[in-house]
């Protein structure tokens, strides 16, 4: 008995991460179709554009810069081993736009967004006031999942996109001033090195994880336990699903993408 | 028009439910008394659809609660929640025009903030608290504004859960007789839960206790106090000595 207690233990846990994945896609097949479906809450749609959008902003932009800087010191520190340096504009700009702005963006609105959509709807539980938007007539899911979703989607996908400049402008300032290329060389071989695909993979990977962002504040929090104790577990949970499964997809946005 | 037939419900090994009958016609202001944690709000929350029964069934009008539109179902029914459960994004007269500003019975925004404002009206709160937020409110007037709500869009059937509860005597008085008024007025069947017995006596045509998953006693609120039941009869004096265990 002992000795297959662990094997009982993996087994049972398996179970439930399975269980976990069929809920959570149902909840999430759900939620797109109440995107679609009538009553649309265009205020609530308003709330969501400007919480995940506007105020993520600052944020995104500190993030892309620093790593943008970063990422040309190290390009340059690594180039000069094999007398490559001249490669900063265009690995900052592939590195930027394929990889690190759509997954530091996710992760910052996994953390900012995430967090504070499942602590919002937890509590909302707690408190009965979901039982009463039901009785009240309005479907919880409609309500408050469907526009959150369909913010997140449309809007991450922005966030990435200015982040991916940020980050490059960031890799230009520290090329520029620091690794003295010359500012309009380095603005060319960004320019003419990058290619629309890349953009584009850039984009759909925002709105992939910005619906992981968004889908999994809800389903935690809709799903979230009773009392004080429920909403931070539901809080914790919501972002490192979100997270996991953030760099999850992105690995295999990738491989779809870039390996042929 | 409400009726439970044999309705279960459990919470893991916790029997809360243990085969509910009970009927309440239309028309009339059922008032459920019961200890704490014996399940009232549980059973009033199923007729609603917000928990489902593990066996039993709850038929509105003979039909069964669970089945046909949620909508035009959910149309006919307000509800006041134990703990107010206001939304605390939108503002009082947001909440308590809820209602009326989406869906089916929407309106006007000018006329359904003035409907919302005569509603806080009589429950006893002023125009000013229109605008602010629930969390600027008393724990008390936050119930009160749940109560506007739930009368907000003259439902045909009212549940209200402890409505006077956290309410000073007077301004309880004020909600007891609003209640009998939704009543005797519009015509409105009204399940209320309460712990006061002042409010029983005040709103109730029936009265129904519930006791260790079942429903102990019910009949007319007159008959209460000849009851010769000694469970009631504990709960009415309110004595530490009797057949319910203090210590649940
Ligand atoms: N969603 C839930 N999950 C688990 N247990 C629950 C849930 N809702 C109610 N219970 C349990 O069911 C029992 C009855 O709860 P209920 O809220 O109906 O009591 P009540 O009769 O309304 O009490 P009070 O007068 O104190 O409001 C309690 O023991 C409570 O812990
Ligand atoms: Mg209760």
């Amino acid at each position: 008995m002992t000795l297959t207690a662990p094997l009982a233990a993996l087994g049972r846990a398996t179970l439930g991460v399975l269980a976990t994945i069929g809920q959570v896609t149902l909840f999430a097949l759900s939620a797109i179709t109440h995107i679609f479906r009538p009553p649309f809450y265009a205020r609530e749609f308003a709330v969501a554009l400007l919480n995940i959008g506007w105020l993520s902003l600052p944020v995104v932009g500190l993030t892309a810069i620093f790593t943008g800087g970063a990422l040309a010191l190290q390009i340059y520190d690594g180039g000069s081993r094999f007398s490559a340096e001249a490669v900063v504009p265009q690995i900052v700009a592939i590195g930027m736009v394929r990889e690190l702005g759509p997954v530091l963006v996710g992760l910052m609105v996994a953390a900012r967004v995430t967090s504070s959509i499942a602590a919002e709807i937890a509590t909302m539980k707690v408190t009965e006031q979901i039982d009463a938007l039901t009785t009240l007539s309005t479907h919880p899911m409609k309500y408050l999942t469907a526009p959150r979703l369909l913010a997140a989607v449309l809007v991450v996908p922005v966030l990435v996109g200015i982040g991916d400049i940020i980050g490059i402008y960031g890799g230009f300032l520290v090329g520029t001033q620091q690794l003295g290329f010359n500012p309009s060389t380095y603005v060319r071989n960004t320019v003419d090195f990058l290619q629309q695909s890349d953009i584009v993979s850039s984009l759909i990977k925002g709105a992939v994880f910005g619906g992981i962002a968004a889908t999994m504040g809800c389903y935690y929090g809709m799903n979230s336990g009773r009392g004080a104790q429920g909403v931070g577990r539901a809080t914790k949970a919501s972002v490192q699903a979100a997270a996991v499964l953030i760099l999850a997809a992105n690995f295999l946005l990738t491989s779809l993408f870039f390996t042929s | 028009m409400i009726t439970f037939t044999d309705v279960h419900k459990s919470f893991g090994p916790k029997r809360v439910l243990r085969g509910v009958n009970l009927d309440i016609p239309k028309g009339e202001s059922m008032v459920i008394i019961g200890g704490s944690g014996t399940g009232k709000s549980v059973a009033l929350k199923s007729v609603l659809g917000l928990i489902t029964p593990d066996s039993g069934t709850i038929t509105v009008d003979g039909k069964d609660a669970t089945q046909g539109d949620r909508d035009a179902f959910l149309a006919r029914f307000g509800m006041l929640f134990q703990g107010g459960a206001l939304f605390d994004s939108l503002t009082v007269w947001q909440n308590v025009a809820f209602r009326l500003l989406r869906g089916s019975l929407k309106r006007p925004k000018d006329e359904a903030r003035e409907i919302a404002i005569e509603k806080l009206r009589r429950v006893g709160l002023t125009p000013d608290v229109a605008d602010l937020f629930p969390s600027e409110l008393s724990g008390g007037m936050q119930k009160r504004v749940g109560l506007a709500r739930a009368i907000a869009a003259e439902p045909e059937i009212i549940f209200f859960d402890e409505p006077t509860t956290g309410l000073d005597p007077i301004m309880s008085g004020v909600i007891n007789e609003l209640i009998r008024e939704i009543v005797v007025e519009m015509g409105a069947t009204a399940m209320t839960i309460t712990h006061d017995m002042t409010s029983v006596r005040a709103i109730a045509d029936k009265v129904a206790m519930l006791h260790d998953g079942v429903i102990q006693w019910t009949g007319p609120v007159s008959q209460m106090d000849s009851s010769g039941d000694p469970y009631l009869e504990q709960f009415i004096s309110g004595s530490a000595e009797g057949p319910i265990e203090a210590v649940r």
